[in-house]
């Protein structure tokens, strides 16, 4: 039980030698300043990098077919898919939605021909959902649906050996099982940067998609852009009202693109392994601390234990006093990282060669903290928590100590 | 009966190929009330002999009786709790917390004993007027004298009305009027509240206080007279 006088006792122990805490206490808030930025700014990256991954093609939410995302059978539809894709919109509000269809097929240009992808897509709403359209490098992307145009990858353009203005031969599998054929004119060349992109997409208008392919009126998925890529619960609920239908089932992102997320997470651990050194150097000026602050006091504390105080309560009090100057730790870190996270928030982070950096990952050359409560809290918090850890072979040292020996202790 | 009681008590200390007897064969038998001076030189085994009976260290033989039970073979946290409830104790120095005011100090052991908050202060005022400091509670230990420091020691030793105050040279650091000051207290303490007072001394001004002169030589008991 701890009540004042121990309490009151424990945080005047504490600065009986004022240096020696401040210099402890300013290792830890120099240690969480550090690691609250660090990490506000990581997960500020990675919010950048998933959004962009996600924005590519994939999207938040995709709803398909049961079974779909397994095996992309062309036979698994959603009925009406452009008709549910302008339910969604109108239902949920400040959300993207956008219907596709795909297939693969077989390309012949005049010279050669390749297995490709297929994608259709409605022109006017494919914008919105992904950033493949802002991509198109050379020409344009589609803009009128039934003009049997097509936009494809600048790899595949260059396997094809063809150019704006030239037609392909899509030869593919209908959604009946029939023969599936269709002439497109090139009006776009995509370089996105993804290698599978550029080698295999041939995008073309959802409209033509379900002539070629005998679809009527069927896509298969229906892709959704929503507010905030974390929190993905109530979109998902509110989608599963519209479709109410045993056939189709929603899916999330790390659904659909498992992979993502574990590249973030290994990144994080890696991560982890930098923070851990610079937390194991506080816990072990905490240890030194704490073991000579026990040091200090061995008369002191073989006094109180020869009138009957137990080595524990004792040993407690070390990890009370360690549990002040930690706590003392995290607030004044958290405070002033805090402090160094909004402004960065606001104004964003940028430095020399960070524009060529990031480029190259398709990410803005200014960077943006990300300022949630686990951003800020979760380094202090482990730090915290190591300073607590250190403290407890000096609390143990007490268990072993001896009243009679520790008073005659010089 | 008997608050103490030693049969055949045997301290020794092995340091290399030498055997020092701290305590060698002494019987002892103190009663409730009494109020007891041991003397003898340094190193005579006094302070060897007060840790016995407090259950601060374990002998190498012989028996040990405090307030009927046999203490000897007590584990560490049987005695402990005894200390802290039945034993009070005043070192030669460095007996109070420096960081705790003197009523703090009082309180602290009070609030380890488990006796709740309106008590504690009640009682902790009361007990630092009766040992003449009722101006001086908010001060730390470094802003009172050694005496009134060692006064703050006493006061923390009888909060528990405990059966014996056990002194280890408790005036060894003081001026003969401070030292004076405190074995007038210890004398009021033992009539008022019939508390037993086993005080060490090597000072001749301390012992004439005594009521029992109990003198020892090389760990043992060479004079117990009753004055
Ligand atoms: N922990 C110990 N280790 C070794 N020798 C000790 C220890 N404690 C006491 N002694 C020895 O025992 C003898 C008695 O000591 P002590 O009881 O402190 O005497 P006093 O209190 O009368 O001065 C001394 O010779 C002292 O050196
Ligand atoms: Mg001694």
């Amino acid at each position: 039980m701890i009540t004042n006088v121990t309490l009151s006792l424990a945080w005047r122990n504490l600065w009986r030698h004022p240096r020696r805490t401040w210099l402890t206490v300013g290792a830890m808030v120099f240690s969480n300043i550090l690691l609250v930025f660090l990490i506000s700014l990581q997960f500020g990256m990675y919010r950048v990098m998933y959004e962009n991954s996600l924005r590519l093609f994939t999207g938040h939410l995709q709803v398909q077919a049961v079974g779909y995302i397994d095996e992309p059978r062309m036979r698994l539809t959603i009925p009406d898919a452009a008709g549910l894709a302008a339910r969604l919109r109108d239902a949920m509000p400040g959300n993207d939605v956008a219907a596709r269809g795909l297939a693969f097929a077989l390309a012949s240009s005049a010279d050669r021909s390749y297995g490709v992808q297929i994608v259709g897509v409605q022109p006017e709403h494919e914008p919105r959902v992904s950033s493949l359209p802002g991509l198109v490098k050379r020409g344009r992307f589609l803009d009128n649906a039934g003009m049997q145009e097509a936009v494809i990858g600048s790899v595949l353009a260059r396997n094809l050996r063809v150019d704006l203005g030239h037609e392909l031969t899509l030869f593919g599998t209908g959604r009946d099982g029939s023969f599936a054929a269709g002439i497109v004119h090139i009006v776009g060349i995509l370089d996105s940067g993804s290698a599978e992109i550029d080698r295999s997409f041939v995008q073309i208008s959802l409209a033509d998609f379900q002539d070629i392919f005998a679809m009527q009126g069927h896509g298969h998925s229906v892709v959704l852009m929503t507010s905030d890529l974390f929190n993905l619960k109530a979109a998902t609920a509110k989608v599963e009202a519209i479709i109410e239908s045993g056939e189709s089932v929603v899916h999330d992102w790390n659904a659909l693109l498992p992979g993502l997320k574990q590249s973030v997470q290994a990144d994080m651990v890696s991560a982890w392994f930098m923070y851990a050194v610079l937390i194991v150097l506080v816990a072990f000026s905490v240890l030194n601390t704490q073991l000579m602050s026990v040091l200090d006091r061995t008369r002191e504390f073989g006094v109180v234990m020869a009138l009957g105080l137990s080595p524990a309560r004792l040993g407690r009090l070390v990890l009370l006093e360690t549990a002040m100057m930690a706590g003392l730790g995290l607030l004044l870190g958290v405070a002033v990282g805090s402090g160094v996270v909004l402004y960065f928030y606001h104004y964003g982070l940028t430095f020399p060669g960070l524009e060529a950096m990031t480029a190259q990952f398709n990410l803005p050359g200014r960077l943006y903290p990300s300022a949630s409560f686990a951003s800020l809290m979760l380094g202090p918090t482990v730090v915290f928590l190591a300073c607590l850890a250190a403290a407890i072979y000096p609390a143990a040292k007490l268990l072993r100590m001896e009243p009679v020996a520790a008073m005659r202790a010089v | 009966m008997s608050t103490v009681c030693c049969i055949d008590l045997c301290r020794f200390f092995v340091q290399g190929e030498q055997t020092v007897r701290a305590l060698d064969h002494v019987n002892l038998e103190i009663d409730k009330r009494e109020f007891v001076c041991l003397s003898g030189p340094s190193g005579s085994g006094k302070t060897t002999l007060l840790n016995a009976i407090g259950g601060l260290d374990k002998p190498t033989s012989g028996e040990v009786w405090v307030a009927g039970q046999r203490i000897d073979g007590l584990d560490k946290a049987d005695l402990a709790n005894m200390r802290l409830h039945h034993i009070g104790f005043v070192f030669q120095a460095y007996n109070l917390i420096p960081v705790l005011t003197a009523r703090e100090n009082v309180e602290f052991v009070m609030q380890v004993q488990g006796v709740t908050a309106s008590e504690r202060r009640d009682r902790s005022m009361a007990l630092l007027k009766e040992v003449g400091l009722e101006d001086m509670e908010e001060r730390r230990p470094a802003q009172l004298s050694g005496g009134q420091q060692q006064r703050v020691a006493v006061a923390r030793a009888i909060v528990s009305n405990p059966a014996m105050v056990l002194a280890d040279e408790p005036t060894a650091n003081l001026d003969s009027v401070s030292a004076e000051h405190l074995m007038g207290l210890f004398v009021n303490l033992n009539e008022k509240h019939q508390t037993t007072f086993i005080i060490s001394t090597h000072d001749q001004r301390v012992m004439s206080y005594a009521r029992r002169l109990i003198g020892m030589v090389d760990g043992r008991i060479v004079t117990d007279e009753i004055r």
